[in-house]
């Protein structure tokens, strides 16, 4: 059984890291252990841009030690983009160990609605199974529910299950 | 997604090369990088690529002069390219040299996956529309027309070189000798084959009708005429017009379609705009049109506008020795779109298909051996499989002698040599068919 470490990096609402640690469990058949990540985030911000390196972030995930673990998922609250990109939801090493993600732009209060804790818990939790999914080898995926399909806003992450499909599951032989 | 679309990534900041690749990556893309265009380019030199992202501003060769190298070597690249200051006379300059679309960085993640999804969609287009026309080559081609005799290698000859001009056909051949096949097969050569290949059955019209079907008509031009419809000349426009049945047209017809024929200008009919359209000529009919102009049935300035060239398809009686070749195309034409197995034919049963002389010419073989693999065992055709009504006694038989003697082998081989059940189909008595089968010698062996 795999071992998935969870880092989380800034101040999160209640339990949301807890349910989405269950939700990966549930997901993969493994092990997660909870962490708190500590980084001067100085160092990854774009001024120009006001956001937040994800390509730096993720190295830097990357590069912290985590002993006991197979893979790491950083959680971030800050707005990430990568260069080429006006912004991201998160992103992975494709079969690699290492995946991020933020909760920045999956709350509701940023397009202008009011707070909802449970769309908010349940779109980490996709978020966090789908890119830990890239980094098992999963691409993105054609079904409109799988939890591996691409999303580019919020709505899409809405519309999809939080489950991985019957073919992707077949991939991942779980 | 039928096949993995590959994308060539081209900009000199590893950033945003990384990013690309990440992202194009989890799409199940395959992706390459280059750094700068002339690594893209020697990229291009032994790998091809469905799309290449390129970045306008790079040090050397900027990404507008590498999008004019690309499309010199291939004219049909995708190429989109990035650019950091979206200015409209960079993008203009751009796409008017040929780039696909181009994009500002950075992008919003929705706009990047359209704008892949959408050139995907054109690169599926076009490989589908390439495949389509393989299709329409195989189905059309002349090697459709089966024959070693030297009148079909005539044929052959003559639909090879008529078909590279523009001239007029005039196809004669009796009914079911594949008169259509060789109009195709001369549209299928021909520069025009990419264009539509129309076919009109004159003989099947009446003369109104004929000329609403060739000149279209416009919305009320008669009783049911309830929209505007193109005509089969308008359809063919840049392709090949096949008219079947020549002959079977009225006189007024004849006028009509020699001023077609002579301006390639016509107007619908109810209507009062001339339509032009650019469409050769190929027509077919099994009468003899010189007979009929001498006879003043059929236009002679008509006649000599269509005869530019004649190519007269031999009946099957004359050509015997393609039958062999014939009989197995249709063998394996019909068990592959049976799902059957290869079936192979009894050299009895050859030989009496070869015996009779198909008044329906290939019409008939192939409908013979059409019959013959549904109803037979599917492995293999045997004089069982054979139409029963047909007769098959070979049409070189003068005497009377001979063909009772044809006959009689034949009934009894119907009856496998049972000669009761043979003496009442032939309704003569047991011991006269004995003294038959004595006078001439039948043995079992002889069929």
């Amino acid at each position: 059984m795999q071992t998935i470490t969870l880092v989380s990096f800034g101040q999160f609402p209640k339990d949301i890291l807890e349910k989405t640690a269950e939700a990966v469990v549930e997901e993969y058949q493994c092990h997660v252990n909870m962490k708190d990540g500590h980084l001067d985030m100085g160092e990854f911000f774009d001024a120009a841009r006001r956001q937040y390196d994800g390509n730096a972030l993720l190295k830097q995930v990357q590069s912290m030690s985590f002993p006991e673990s197979d893979k790491c998922l950083g959680v971030f609250n800050v707005d990430l983009f990568i260069p080429i990109l006006t912004f991201i939801f998160g992103q992975a090493f494709l079969g690699g160990n290492t995946a991020i993600a933020s909760i920045y732009r999956l709350s509701n209060e940023r397009y202008g609605m009011l707070p909802d804790e449970r769309v908010l818990a349940d779109r980490l939790k996709k978020e966090a199974i789908h890119e830990l999914g890239h980094t098992f080898g999963l691409i993105h995926c054609r079904d409109p529910l799988c939890v591996m399909r691409s999303s580019t806003y919020v709505e899409d992450i809405d519309q999809k299950g939080q489950h991985l499909c019957a073919s992707c599951r077949s991939i991942l032989e779980i | 997604m039928a096949k993995k679309i590959s994308i060539l990534i081209v900009d000199d900041e590893e950033s945003v090369r990384d990013s690309l690749f990440n992202w194009f990556i989890e799409d199940g893309f395959r992706v390459e990088c280059a750094e700068n265009a002339r690594r893209a380019l020697t990229m291009l030199e032994s790998d091809q690529f469905d799309i290449i992202l390129a970045d306008v501003k790079m040090p050397g060769m900027d990404g507008l002069e590498m999008l004019r190298r690309i499309k010199d070597i291939k004219s049909d690249s995708i190429v989109i390219v990035m650019t950091a200051f979206a200015t409209v006379d960079t993008a203009v300059k751009a796409l008017k040299d040929g780039a696909y679309d181009y994009v500002t960085k950075p992008f919003d993640p929705d706009d990047l996956t359209h704008l892949i999804r959408n050139a995907t969609k054109q690169i599926s287009l076009a490989e589908e529309n390439e495949t389509l026309k393989q299709k329409v080559i195989s189905l059309e081609n002349v090697e459709d027309l089966i024959g070693k005799s030297a009148a079909m290698k005539n044929v052959l000859r003559q639909i090879e070189s008529v078909a590279q001009t523009n001239s007029s056909v005039i196809i004669t051949g009796e009914s079911g000798t594949g008169k259509e096949l060789v109009a195709r097969a001369i549209h299928a050569n021909s520069p025009r084959k990419f264009f539509p290949f129309v076919s009109v059955h004159c003989g099947a019209l009446t003369e109104s009708l004929l000329e609403s079907e060739l000149f279209g008509h416009e919305k009320g031009a008669f009783t049911g005429a309830m929209y505007n419809r193109k005509g089969r000349f308008e359809m063919a426009d840049s392709g090949t017009i096949f008219l079947d049945e020549i002959a079977t047209i009225s006189t007024k017809m004849q006028i009509e379609l020699l001023r077609v024929l002579e301006t390639k200008t016509f107007m619908r009919v109810g209507g009062n705009k001339e339509i032009t359209s650019d469409f050769r000529v190929i027509c077919a009919t099994n009468k003899d049109l010189k007979n009929m102009v001498e006879k003043g049935t059929f236009r002679e300035d008509l006649f000599y506008r269509l005869n530019v060239v004649n190519i007269e398809i031999p009946p099957l009686r004359e050509r015997k020795e393609d039958i062999p070749l014939l009989v197995n195309y249709f063998i394996n034409k019909y068990c592959m779109s049976m799902n059957k197995p290869p079936a192979t034919i009894d050299i009895a049963a050859l030989n009496r298909i070869q015996e009779f002389n198909f008044p329906g010419n290939i019409r008939e073989l192939e409908n013979m051996v059409e019959r013959a693999i549904v109803i037979g065992n599917g492995k293999r055709i045997t004089l069982k499989d054979l139409p029963e009504e047909k007769t098959f006694v070979s049409n070189s038989i003068e005497s009377l002698d001979e063909f009772e003697k044809a006959f009689i082998l034949q009934i009894l081989n119907k009856y496998d040599w049972n000669i009761s059940r043979t003496a009442r189909a032939l309704k003569v008595d047991r011991v006269t068919l004995y003294n038959k089968i004595k006078k001439y010698d039948l043995k079992l062996a002889d069929q």
